[in-house]
């Protein structure tokens, strides 16, 4: 059994007088115990609402509507009410967000902001709570950490304050982390400094990973499996191998086309797909990347593409998908 | 060799740091750009690459004058533009345009995109009459691929795409020479990103146009440029062909960057050799001494580096220059990299000996200012 098995999952926005948004529509993934899963898409695609409603992050208010399920061991993470979601979130699921500076709170030391999670989900106080503090930051790599302790969020850089968050994270050793654009507030040298403690994370607590990116190059270097999002709906998913190198539906060959390369020379003609995922709000009822795609037929309209998966698990949602291009490594 | 159209020599931008209430008093500098000498050849496109604070956005502000700079001499096509008195300033402004980084605060949200196109000509003097502005409003948006219906809409109606090509409308209907882009396709979308790329190529083949794009992708810069320039707190640490910089990337720092960039292929990025920097960017109000990244520097040596700047120099033939007093002994590997500051980790391995070493780095007094 997975460690997460979402299924179905759905989020609409609905407010009176303005069309309902569906934010979310059918997304469907599983993360076994100490895989790192990838969410990749542009802005607008889903995945941080998808995020966000396994934590229970959502306003839970009129207007907000989200199905499906979230099987979390024997609990659903979708129906859990919010006393035993705030149980849950910091001990078994932990989050890390994009901003490191607008998810700390600017007039608490870091130090109190990391014992906190220790107390509340470790009842640790006082001097144990503060040596497992110092602790928690040495392992993340943060240089002189019970000075740390007493620093405010702004006296760190943007590298030291997403470690910070990491430690928090990490505090109880949770059983699935969620990393929302980790790294994309950061310079490159520091991303790679971030992405080598997530996957030392990864290796030596067995933590899974649910990595949530636009990023191709962090996915590739990353994750095992790759859930390629648009317009809501899953498009495409594979292990991380067979994905870049056979990608079956047309965005996400398209998006590979378009990410420039370091390893590629000058001149070459980026495969830019044209128009952009707002030209055609609300997205139709077929496949959402029709009015983009070079390779539409009639199917593509009217009805949502089913998801086909073949032998390798390779599963995509298009009626006229690439040609596989070359024998892949299963 | 073509004809240069930009020489920078010597540019500094210092910006005081002021202290005390009523007197202000200066007690120091932030050195923002220290000492760059670059050249531009017409017609072609010069990248600029380098993380947030290394001083690139500063160097392009004072290349077109915007941000007066401290020192040094800029030359644009025979004018000294440092010197050049402000009216005169103003007029040769038309043949330098910049490109921003976020097409939604560089635009004027309660200006039509008519009235923002029609600006630049107005203010210059060009396009005679109405009907003969409009004629070259609406090639310029033909030419940047937005609809002429656009005319009399306004920034809100456009996605950030579309009003990224509404900013270099802007740029390219003064008919300029030279086009400053700053980050201009970091706020973007990936499938949007390639075709702001893939235009402003276009662009570049009919018009003519020169570029200096400032920009932290790396990948984006290695696309678009002919030479490439990359800059380490103030000053510029190597400079070569673009093709050149990417194959034999000379000084450590840009080795460091080249190997810290990830590449969407899992096959390159399981093989691939990364070398991690220990610790952040020092402060560029207090740089530290000699060479400004020895403090970081895998290759450091104990001698020269803590104390003598290295200048740009040739290095090999052509047009390669590095800003390392080692450099052909890390090339021969003479030099090994130190295991005590950063490691190159090949895929899986050693990472621990990594973090240890961050530590160590920063706890050498002189380390990074933390």
């Amino acid at each position: 059994m997975p460690l997460l098995d979402v299924k179905d999952l759905s989020v609409t926005f609905s407010r009176r007088g303005q069309r309902t948004v569906r934010a979310v529509d059918g997304v469907s993934f599983a993360v076994e115990a100490g895989e790192v899963v990838g969410l990749v898409g542009e802005s607008g695609c889903g995945k941080s609402v998808t995020s966000l409603a396994l934590m229970g992050l959502l306003p839970k208010q009129k207007g907000v509507t989200i199905g499906g399920s979230a099987m979390f061991g024997d609990t659903d993470l979708l129906q859990t009410d919010e006393r035993s979601m705030r149980d849950i979130r910091g001990r078994d699921v932990a989050m890390i967000f994009q901003d490191p500076l607008s998810s700390l709170n600017p007039v608490v030391p870091i130090g109190i902001q990391v014992t906190e999670v220790l107390t509340r989900h470790r009842g640790l106080t006082g001097e144990a709570a503060r040596k497992e503090a110092v602790e928690l930051l040495n392992r993340v790599g943060i240089p002189d950490p019970s000075r740390r302790l007493k620093e405010y969020p702004h006296q760190l850089s943007g590298g030291m304050r997403q470690r910070a968050l990491i430690a928090m994270a990490v505090a109880c050793a949770p059983k699935l982390l969620i990393a929302d654009e980790p790294t994309t507030a950061l310079d490159v040298t520091i991303q790679a400094q971030i992405l080598e403690l997530l996957r030392e994370l990864v290796r030596e607590s067995g933590t899974a990973l649910i990595m949530i990116t636009h990023d191709l190059g962090v996915v590739a270097g990353m994750c095992d499996k790759v859930n390629v999002l648009y317009a809501g709906r899953v498009i495409e998913s594979a292990r991380r191998k067979p994905l870049f190198a056979d990608p079956r539906h047309p965005y996400t060959n398209g998006l590979l086309g378009s990410v420039p390369r370091l390893d590629s020379g000058k001149g070459e003609r980026l495969h830019a797909i044209r128009g952009s995922v707002r030209d055609v709000l609300p997205w139709p009822d077929g496949c959402a990347f029709a009015p983009r795609c070079d390779q539409r037929v009639e199917a593509c309209v009217g009805e949502p593409p089913a998801l086909v998966e073949d032998i390798h698990r390779h599963a995509y949602r298009c009626v006229n998908p690439e040609s596989r291009t070359a024998e892949v490594p299963s | 060799m073509t004809e240069t159209l930009v020489e920078v020599d010597d540019l500094k931008v210092h910006f005081p740091i002021k202290r005390g209430v009523f007197l202000d008093r200066v007690v120091g500098h932030v050195k923002a750009v220290d000492g760059v000498d670059l050249r531009i050849a017409k017609g072609q496109t010069y990248g600029l690459v380098g993380e947030s604070g290394c001083g690139k956005s500063t160097l392009g502000r004072a290349l077109l004058q915007l941000t007066p700079p401290t020192g040094g001499r800029v030359n644009f096509d025979g004018t000294e533009l440092t010197t050049l008195p402000a009216k005169q300033l103003r007029s040769m402004r038309r043949r330098m345009q910049m490109i921003f980084q976020d097409p939604m605060s560089s635009l004027d949200p309660r200006q039509n995109v008519e009235s923002i196109l029609t600006e630049g000509l107005q203010a210059h003097g060009l396009g005679g009459d109405r009907t003969e502005r409009r004629k070259i409003i609406a090639k310029a948006l033909d030419a940047v691929g937005l609809p002429q219906w656009a005319l009399s809409r306004y920034p809100h109606e456009f996605s950030g795409g579309q009003r990224q090509r509404i900013g270099i409308a802007r740029a390219v209907v003064l008919n300029p020479d030279l086009i400053v882009a700053d980050e201009p396709v970091s706020a973007l979308d990936v499938s949007i990103q390639a075709q702001v790329i893939n235009l402003l190529e276009e662009l570049q083949e009919e018009l003519g146009l020169t570029y200096l794009v400032i920009a932290h992708d790396l990948a984006v810069v290695r696309h678009i440029s002919d030479t490439v320039g990359v800059m380490y707190l103030g000053a510029l640490v190597e400079e070569a062909p673009s093709d050149d910089i990417y194959r034999t990337p000379l000084h450590p720092y840009t080795r460091a960057l080249m190997s810290a960039v990830p590449v969407p292929d899992p096959e390159v990025e399981d093989r691939r050799e990364r070398i991690l920097l220990a610790g952040d960017l020092p402060s560029p109000a207090n740089p530290p001494s000699g060479c400004r990244f020895h403090t970081r520097c895998p290759w450091a040596q104990p001698t020269r580096c803590g104390t003598e700047r290295p200048e740009l120099r040739v290095v090999g033939t052509g047009a390669h220059r590095v800003a390392c007093h080692f450099v052909e002994q890390i090339e021969s590997g003479e030099i090994r990299p130190h295991t005590v500051k950063a490691e190159v980790i090949a895929d899986g391995a050693g990472s621990k000996d990594a973090h240890g070493a961050l530590e160590t780095a920063l706890e050498t007094p002189g380390g990074p200012g933390i």
